[in-house]
């Protein structure tokens, strides 16, 4: 059973194709994981008797010759994502109980390509986090931990760290988290695996509970880059219900794997040398460099001036437009309700009980600066200088076909740490929302460890709509990198 | 000037602009494929999109944008060729999702203006700020129990438009002439059909007063107004309220008022909060609305004839009044019934038989013109009758009667009760002899000096002939022979 | 721009949030905080820059006038706290 947790998804993929065993086994054996990583809390809902009546379909799909690319295989979904039939909490004492009696476009793409769902994933409380401390059901524990403390519990990143966790843990195949300012690719470094950010408009955005839209994009957790191009291949693809979802066609992710660096510009931003920077961190940077150079590519300094200002536009942007997205959660036709005399005094109510601590927090600033004589000087000039962001990027691309950087200023923390400042927090996304703010891909791989054995990611930011050439550079890495430690607390143990 | 008011303390102007919510003619709603019409049961129009449920997303319904671009169109006003979709976020029971999706720094039209018809035939032309669109909010039942509200969203997300107009109105009635021009301006391009009482047209009045010439003075909104007359009677309240403070030297206080129709008064809305900061930002589920020229100018193209046009054309292609041509194109319908009859035909004749016989009948009997038992060509067809002579106007009011009662064809009734005038000189003047021959007495009366009497003589001799000597011609002969001596 | 009680209670209530009387202070320590370091963006020139509504560079898809939802008021009110008449229920609203 253990030896079927370790494989990757392209390896599971190929073995049930090979008739090495079944879609029925192969599930079986990623609940059992599961169940041996249970501590970590990576769960919100387990479905296993779901995973079991959708397994048993893919192997009679296969049987009759039918079934699309990802036939059996099974994954997990951060509870950010709507499933007809199964709650969707949002992490989020607010929707709990919910159920959805519709399917997000995204996952109905994943259960048309055959995969098989194995549960909710935990996550910060609507996606607001870089730790997973915020949800209503409890913090995830990275299954990483520190060379000599065990007993340290470790945050896996956040927002969705449920999602990197479990596939860390070796207690599914592949997840799907979401990504605003960092959630996908923060994650992905804390807990040693492949966190994928896609273009803005990429992937649709409709039934995946928002949090800030012009920012939100969904993505694949995995092992490895192969396995996130499989993935994202499956999710991706225009969405009329999506108006901003864009009708650009989806490459072959995949045949972009292998072919080399050769050639290719890779853009080094002076500005993400930050001050504090950890020496290992540089000190990874720099092997990444070492490690593209060897492979073929050009390396390249560029300069982009603005992107210190990213962290905080962020900060005024997203909070901004969650504040107006999170006002339908009001106890009027769905979640949590607390009475009052009134429906403000219940909106007030439920909403007071309902919302975490961080939630409340974004939500005021994001209602304070939209508001009547602060909008010009906080909201306007956020989205200006997303535009000068932009514009840096822009012209980066004149020079080069790709940036490379550091994913985090850090490797994971211990829950409980930077609880008190949540500046302090907002800097795990420091060098990831760049990125999210001019909505360009972007993609986190493990590239070493710290000198506490902790995973390390680096981070390739792309061209709008050039996955491909995302994925070719992660996979360079990764083969140079060749990162093969695993986490302490994964199934099947070490 | 008649506008002005008469205070304790002098004149006052009163000062009015009018926003307008128009409901638009879709099938299905804005930013969700819902159906739009009215009377279902509750929450059976509602998409996952008007519930304001998590995950989901708007989008844009072209006909909607078609329809409201047509309305600026005929309201002469700029179109934008590029308008952002924002935000308006506060929180209400009817409306889902915490925010209405509306337009606000750059809507979709521009400046306009219409021209409004006021008795007496007067114009006057009255300013369009702007126009933009919008989604409904959802209903909210009071009446269904005791301390809840009941509430149905099928209403949530049908397109509005919001037509603001600039103060340029200054009594009860200019409003109510606005109203009612604009909302005939919507009937004729079928982009809303103006149906005050089941809410497709709503009106909020902006009211404040000044001495004339002095700057605009503090306004107070009255919502929801949703007939044209409660709305006439809620401004006139509300000038004389305002007068009446200024006068015993308060202030306006700007604030939001409605209309209690009961009492004839309006009164101020309770509420807990200040004035409203609805943090407006481009919402960004949308992108912005790009329109090609090309496609505004061919909408253009395609409009009917307006109102205002029509009535032009109507006074001068038919020597209409302004008032009369006003009365006739207030509805397409009756223009086009009206332009049927007229054609070929004694157009002042044609509009008095519309004006007042026809619509007096389409009125007693609760008709509208659509379902008239009369049709155009059919009263057409009793006014040639009266214009070759064949009967009399009189008779005419009778066989009117007949066809509206029985829908048959004047010419039919004519011949089944034989009511074709008498216009034979012969039996007339036989007829005149005859009565004249009866009444010597008043025969000598009327050359003695009374040529009152003609009316009686005339009444007999229409009696005699039960109505169907032509009145004209046994006028000329009684004149001839009554003057005539003996 | 530093907030004070009164206005973090303002907020609230605009946010429809309760906050506890006693929570208000902190609760201002905590906004200012997050305010003052976002406060760096004025360092930043954005004269004449351009508001990007959106980063999608796409022909957004239209709906046509066609009526293909709805119809559907048990899944609709699936999930209300309340409900009566196929009406959502909510506590009397007072004008």
């Amino acid at each position: 059973m253990a030896a079927l947790t370790d494989l990757t998804l392209a390896q599971a993929r190929d073995g049930l194709a090979a008739g090495e065993f079944t879609s029925v086994e192969l599930t079986e054996a990623h609940i059992a994981a599961t169940e041996a990583v249970r501590d970590l809390n990576c769960y919100i809902l387990e479905t296993p008797e779901a995973a079991r009546e959708m397994a048993q379909a893919a192997d009679d799909r296969r049987v009759r010759g039918e079934g699309g690319s990802l036939n059996g295989l099974p994954i997990a979904i951060k509870d950010l994502f709507c499933t007809t039939g199964v709650q969707a909490t949002a992490g989020s004492h607010i929707l709990e109980g919910f159920v959805p009696p519709y399917e997000s476009t995204v996952t109905r793409q994943l259960w048309d390509a055959g995969a098989v769902m194995l549960g909710k994933t935990n996550l910060d409380e609507f996606a607001m986090g870089s730790s997973n401390m915020t949800s209503y059901f409890g913090p995830v524990m990275n299954p990483w931990q520190r060379a000599g403390d065990a007993a340290a519990k470790l945050v896996p990143g956040g927002s969705s760290g449920g999602s990197a966790a479990i596939v860390a843990a070796r207690g599914a195949l592949a997840s799907t988290g979401t990504d605003t300012g960092g959630s996908i690719r923060q994650p992905g470094s804390f807990c040693g695996i492949v966190g994928m950010k896609p273009t803005y408009g990429r992937c649709s955005r409709w039934g995946i509970i928002a949090f800030a839209s012009s920012l939100d994009q969904a993505g694949p957790l995995t092992r490895t880059v192969e396995d996130a191009a499989i993935m994202l291949g499956v999710m991706a693809g225009h969405d009329p219900k999506d108006s901003t979802s864009v009708n650009v066609p989806v490459p072959d992710y995949e045949a972009a794997l292998g072919t080399g660096v050769k050639g290719l510009r890779i853009g080094v931003p002076k500005e993400c040398r930050l001050e504090g920077t950890p020496a290992e961190i540089e000190a990874l940077w720099q092997q990444g460099i070492e490690w593209l150079k060897a492979a073929g590519a050009e390396i390249v300094d560029i300069s982009l001036p603005h992107t210190k200002y990213a962290l905080p536009a962020y900060y005024i942007v997203a909070p901004a437009e969650a504040s107006s997205n999170l006002a339908r959660y009001d106890g009027v036709r769905y979640g949590l309700r607390v009475d009052g005399d009134s429906p403000q005094e219940m909106y007030e109510n439920t909403r007071g009980e309902g919302f975490g601590a961080e939630v409340k927090r974004r939500v005021l600033i994001g209602t304070y600066v939209l508001s009547a004589g602060y909008y010009d000087a906080y909201y306007l000039q956020a989205q200006k200088v997303r535009t000068r962001i932009g514009q840096d990027f822009h012209e980066a691309w004149e020079k080069v076909d790709a940036i490379l950087t550091p994913t985090t200023p850090s490797a994971a923390f211990a829950q409980g740490e930077k609880m008190d400042d949540p500046i302090a927090m907002y800097l795990n996304d420091v060098l990831t929302v760049p990125a999210s703010m001019a909505g360009l891909p972007a993609i986190s791989v493990p590239a070493g460890l710290s000198g506490d054995g902790l995973p390390l990611g680096l981070h390739v930011i792309g061209r709008p709509f050039d996955e491909s050439t995302v994925f070719k550079v992660g996979h360079a890495i990764e083969e140079a990198a060749n990162f093969t430690a695993t986490p302490q607390l994964m199934a099947g143990g070490r | 000037m008649s506008d002005l008011l008469k205070g304790r303390t002098g004149e006052w102007e009163m000062v009015i602009g009018l926003e307008v919510h128009a409901q638009v003619i879709a099938d299905a709603k804005l930013f969700s494929g819902a159906a739009t019409a009215f009377g279902a049961e509750p929450n059976e129009q509602v998409s996952f999109v008007d519930a304001g449920m998590p995950g989901m997303l708007p989008v844009l319904n072209e006909a909607c944008v078609e329809q409201v671009v047509r309305t600026g169109l005929a309201l002469n006003a700029e179109i934008n060729l590029q308008s952002i979709f924002a935000r308006k976020n506060y929180f209400y029971p009817d409306m889902p999702q915490g925010y209405q999706i509306s337009q606000y720094e750059e809507p979709i039209v521009g400046e306009g203006e219409i021209v409004i018809d006021l008795p007496d035939g007067e114009t006057r032309t009255i300013g369009i700020e702007r126009l933009h669109m919008e989604q409904d909010a959802g209903k909210s039942v009071h009446d269904r129990h005791p301390s809840k509200t009941y509430i149905d969203l099928n209403r949530s997300g049908v397109t509005l438009m919001e037509i603001v107009s600039k103060p340029d109105m200054r009594s009860a009635e200019q409003a109510a002439a606005y109203v009612t021009k604009l909302r005939a301006i919507l009937r004729y391009i079928g982009s809303c059909d103006g149906n005050m009482q089941e809410g497709s047209l709503r009106a909020d009045a902006n009211v404040s007063v000044r001495r004339r010439g002095e700057a605009l003075g503090t306004r107070c909104e009255i919502k929801n107004l949703n007939s044209i007359r409660f709305m006439r009677q809620a401004i006139d309240y509300e000038a004389a309220r305002q007068i009446e403070i200024i006068e015993d030297g308060g202030e306006i206080e700007q604030e939001t008022r409605l209309f209690d129709s009961g009492r004839g008064e309006t009164r101020s809305m309770r509420s807990k909060e200040d004035a409203h900061d609805y943090r407006y930002f481009p919402d960004p589920d949308l992108l912005p609305l790009r329109l090609e020229q090309g496609y505004v100018d061919a909408l253009k193209a395609s409009l009917p004839e307006l109102p205002e046009a029509k009535k032009q054309r109507f006074m001068e292609a038919f020597g209409l009044s302004a008032y009369d041509a006003s009365v006739l194109v207030a509805e397409r319908e009756t223009a086009d019934y009206f332009e049927t009859v007229a054609e070929g035909r004694d157009s002042k004749l044609a509009a008095n038989w519309v004006m007042s016989e026809l619509f007096g009948s389409l009125n007693k009997a609760e008709l509208s013109l659509s379902e008239s038992p009369v049709s155009a060509p059919s009263l057409g067809g009793l006014i040639d009758l009266i214009a070759d002579g064949t009967i009399s106007g009189r008779i005419a009011k009778d066989v009117f009667a007949d066809m509206f009662e029985t829908g048959k064809p004047a010419a039919d009734i004519v011949e089944e009760k034989g009511l074709k005038q008498v216009s034979d000189s012969g039996a007339l003047e036989a007829a005149v002899a005859e009565v004249m021959g009866a009444n010597p007495d008043r025969v000598a009366d009327y050359r003695g000096g009374n040529q009152k009497l003609i009316g009686w003589f005339m009444g007999q001799i229409m009696k005699a002939s039960g109505g169907k000597a032509n009145p004209q011609m046994v006028n000329q002969l009684l004149r001839e022979k009554l003057d005539a001596g003996d | 721009m530093s907030l004070d009680k009164d206005t973090v209670r303002r907020i609230a209530t605009l946010a429809r949030i309760r906050v506890d009387e006693d929570a208000l202070e902190p609760l201002a320590g905590e906004l200012n905080n997050i305010l003052g370091w976002v406060e760096q963006l004025n360092e930043v020139d954005t004269e004449g820059v351009p508001l990007m509504t959106s980063f999608v560079e796409t022909e957004p898809f239209k709906r046509s006038d066609t009526v293909d939802d709805g119809g559907k008021a048990e899944q609709v009110l699936a999930n209300a706290p309340e409900e009566a008449e196929q009406f959502f229920v909510v506590p009397k609203v007072v004008e």
